[in-house]
């Protein structure tokens, strides 16, 4: 398994020993972690366990169950993609195979250079605007193949 | 005199270029030293128009849209700021046509007010329904909610008052109340554009529930998805507690109630009620069995509230005018009314509040104007992911809950996605068990194993191999996950399916890679 840095690994034992009194506060925890760290590493499991009086397996089962928590370093952009039916609708699909083609990524992948990370979502809630995206928590409504590659060279992702 | 100019601040409206627009009105009122200022309002629902900007004048709120930053030097020039005449002039917002017919409760001041005020809140009637339910026993207030026929929101049409009364009747002690925030089905945004558009009206719905069955703290559960929601959510908590309308003395009772906003992680089962307690809880979002109800035995084991944000927001417009005044909109056992969401493929898409009883034809044609990219509308999906697909010659089907079952359709959260006559309905079948399979919890085998054998089986319907007879095996498999599955994803993964094999069978067939 991966080692932490020092620096880190005291940041997830800080994180844990600061939110461990609250109720059920597993998810709290882990949200912290990947706010501070941009991922859940594995590394953070058994540390995470110990402090929580967790088994590593319950800790390691909640990471993976949902699919927001990263167990990998992101790229310095994450871009998300809806793929709900409205967005479907209105090209979801067309735009996927755009932005796969432009980022030179599959889902779930990182570009080689570090710069975009590039996952599916399922609704953003933008459904009378689709087709949607969000890159780095900011929503993108009526995305063209253009759009996004504006988005994508400038505008969002610069800063 | 310093001008009014609102700019919705709703995650839409910004996702079309409403910052922007913000930033770049405020940049030209400064660089013309005209006195302005900009309101970060939540969205009117009229997406088609967004970012749609408003000023007050004296002859009240003047709408303009869609703008963008290249015409805000040309709305100056216009004069807006004295409702000037302009190529986007929409005139007075209330009397566009697309809201004007509306009959907004719930929705009634979003897109009006400013969210992060609880002084416009209450301004715009906030907090009487509280004040109200202050001055009534519990059991009436939870008699005045199963009067006013309301129903869960979220999608499974639970009447709300036999719930509370539920959670009402167990013993004294640690109860809570919970509000279901993960809004996941595709096609809604309600419960999103209510949270930032009129967070308060949430707030209060759930400190009545508080004080109507004895629970001193409450949870919003929210989707990850929605981070300006959280935002919104967690200034107008800070903003009620300031006020004192929540903490250890609600609105002067001596009452105490908290809340707190607990992020949920991407994970569409959660929508589902005990699997979204277990998330609060902070583990693996798998589904219990009940019994027992979450109402009996729910967060932390404690008899547990678990409603909509548009139910819980629904409370206090009822306190306020009174249960008879929201039963007397809607039809059948569908009282009050329905925020439906116009979503997809659709011409003039977004937020229809109307009393129960319009027909889907109505709001496709008359509301939506049709599709977007101007083709024939083939299909609409209702209800979200797990909903059936309807056909055209099903839309003069009212909007309520017992009419869309007749049709072996369910009416869900309110949400309808419009496909257009390009759409592939046995890919969209496929796409109905795959979603299924990235979200199943795992928990129990129809739905685990059935939703990845779906997929197969329409593929294998897809390649050409055995159509017939795979055909039959996918009927059999849906009809098996219907039955056998533990909750909704599964039981009723299958109704899409279901629902395009029956009206549009002859999409099934093999074709050509």
């Amino acid at each position: 398994m991966e080692t932490l840095p020092p620096a880190e690994s005291a940041v997830v034992q800080r994180i844990a020993s600061d939110l461990k009194g609250r109720p059920g506060p597993l998810l709290e925890v882990l949200h912290a972690i990947q706010a501070a760290l941009g991922y859940v590493p594995g590394a953070a499991v058994p540390i995470v366990a110990e402090v929580l009086n967790l088994s590593r397996a319950e800790v390691h089962g909640v990471v993976t169950f949902y699919h927001y928590f990263r167990r990998s370093r992101p790229g310095a952009h994450t871009v998300s993609v809806c793929q709900a039916e409205a967005c479907q609708s209105m090209g979801a699909e067309a735009l996927t195979a755009h932005a796969r083609r432009r980022l030179g990524i599959d889902f779930h992948q990182t570009s080689a250079d570090g710069r975009f990370s590039l996952e599916p979502i399922y609704c953003l809630g933008n459904c009378a605007c689709s087709p949607a995206v969000m890159i780095d928590g900011r929503l993108y409504g009526r995305v063209t193949p253009e759009r996004f590659d504006e988005l994508v060279a400038g505008g969002a992702a610069s800063s | 005199m310093t001008t009014l100019v609102y700019v919705p601040g709703d995650a839409g409206a910004l996702s079309l270029g409403a910052g922007e627009v913000a930033r770049a009105i405020a940049e030209e009122a400064a660089r013309r030293r005209a006195a302005v200022k900009v309101v970060r309002n939540g969205s009117r629902g009229a997406y088609w128009l967004e970012p749609l900007i408003e000023v007050l004048t004296p002859r009240g709120r003047l709408a303009y849209g869609p703008v963008t930053t290249g015409d805000v030097a040309g709305l100056f020039n216009a004069d807006f700021l004295d409702g000037g005449s302009h190529a986007l002039s929409l005139g007075a917002t209330e009397a566009i046509p697309w809201l004007k017919g509306q009959q907004r409760l719930t929705f009634e001041r979003v897109g009006i007010i400013d969210p992060t005020s609880v002084a416009d809140y209450v301004k715009h009637g906030g907090y009487q329904g509280l004040t109200r339910a202050l001055s009534m026993e519990p059991a009436a207030i939870v008699q005045a909610i199963t009067t006013s026929g309301l129903r869960g929101r979220g999608g499974a049409a639970f009447p709300t008052g036999i719930k509370w009364k539920t959670v009402l009747d167990q013993p004294a002690g640690q109860k809570y109340v919970t509000c279901n925030a993960d809004e996941g089905d595709s096609g809604t945004f309600s419960d999103r554009m209510l949270m930032e558009g009129d967070p308060l009206s949430l707030i209060e719905g759930m400190t009545i529930a508080g004080i109507a069955v004895g629970s001193t703290q409450g949870y919003i559960y929210l989707r990850a998805e929605y981070p300006h929601a959280l935002r919104a959510l967690r200034t107008a908590i800070a903003a009620a507690h300031q006020a004192r309308y929540l903490g250890s003395d609600v609105a002067g009772s001596g009452r105490r109630f908290d809340l707190e906003v607990r992020f949920g992680a991407g994970a569409y089962i959660c929508g589902e009620e005990t699997s979204m307690l277990e998330s609060l809880e902070g583990r693996r979002g798998e589904v219990r069995v009940r019994p027992p109800l979450p109402a009996v035995k729910g967060l932390f084991g404690q008899p547990t509230i678990v409603n909509n944000v548009v139910t819980l927001a629904s409370v206090p417009w009822i306190l306020q005018h009174g249960a008879e005044a929201y039963a007397s909109f809607g039809m059948g056992k569908s009282r009050g009314t329905l925020p439906i969401q116009l979503a997809g493929n659709i011409r003039r898409g977004g937020l229809v509040e109307r009393a129960f009883g319009l027909t889907l034809r109505e709001l496709l044609y008359d509301y939506g104007g049709g599709t977007a990219t101007g083709k024939p509308i083939r299909a609409v999906q209702v209800g979200g992911p797990l909903g059936a697909y309807i056909p055209a010659s099903q839309f003069d089907t009212a909007v309520d809950y017992e009419a869309l079952a007749g049709i072996g359709a369910m009416l869900g959260h309110g949400g309808i996605v419009v496909f257009d006559d390009s759409v592939d309905m046995a890919r969209m079948a496929r796409y109905a068990m795959e979603f299924c399979a990235i979200e199943s919890c795992g928990k129990c085998t129809p739905c685990r194993i059935g939703s990845t054998r779906g997929v197969e089986v329409i593929d294998r319907i897809l390649a050409g191999v055995d159509g017939e007879r795979n055909v039959r095996l996918l009927e059999e498999l849906c009809e098996t996950m219907v039955q056998g599955s533990l909750c909704g994803l599964g039981g009723m993964a299958p109704f899409p399916v279901q629902s395009a094999l029956k009206h549009f069978r002859e999409d099934f067939r093999g074709r050509a890679k």
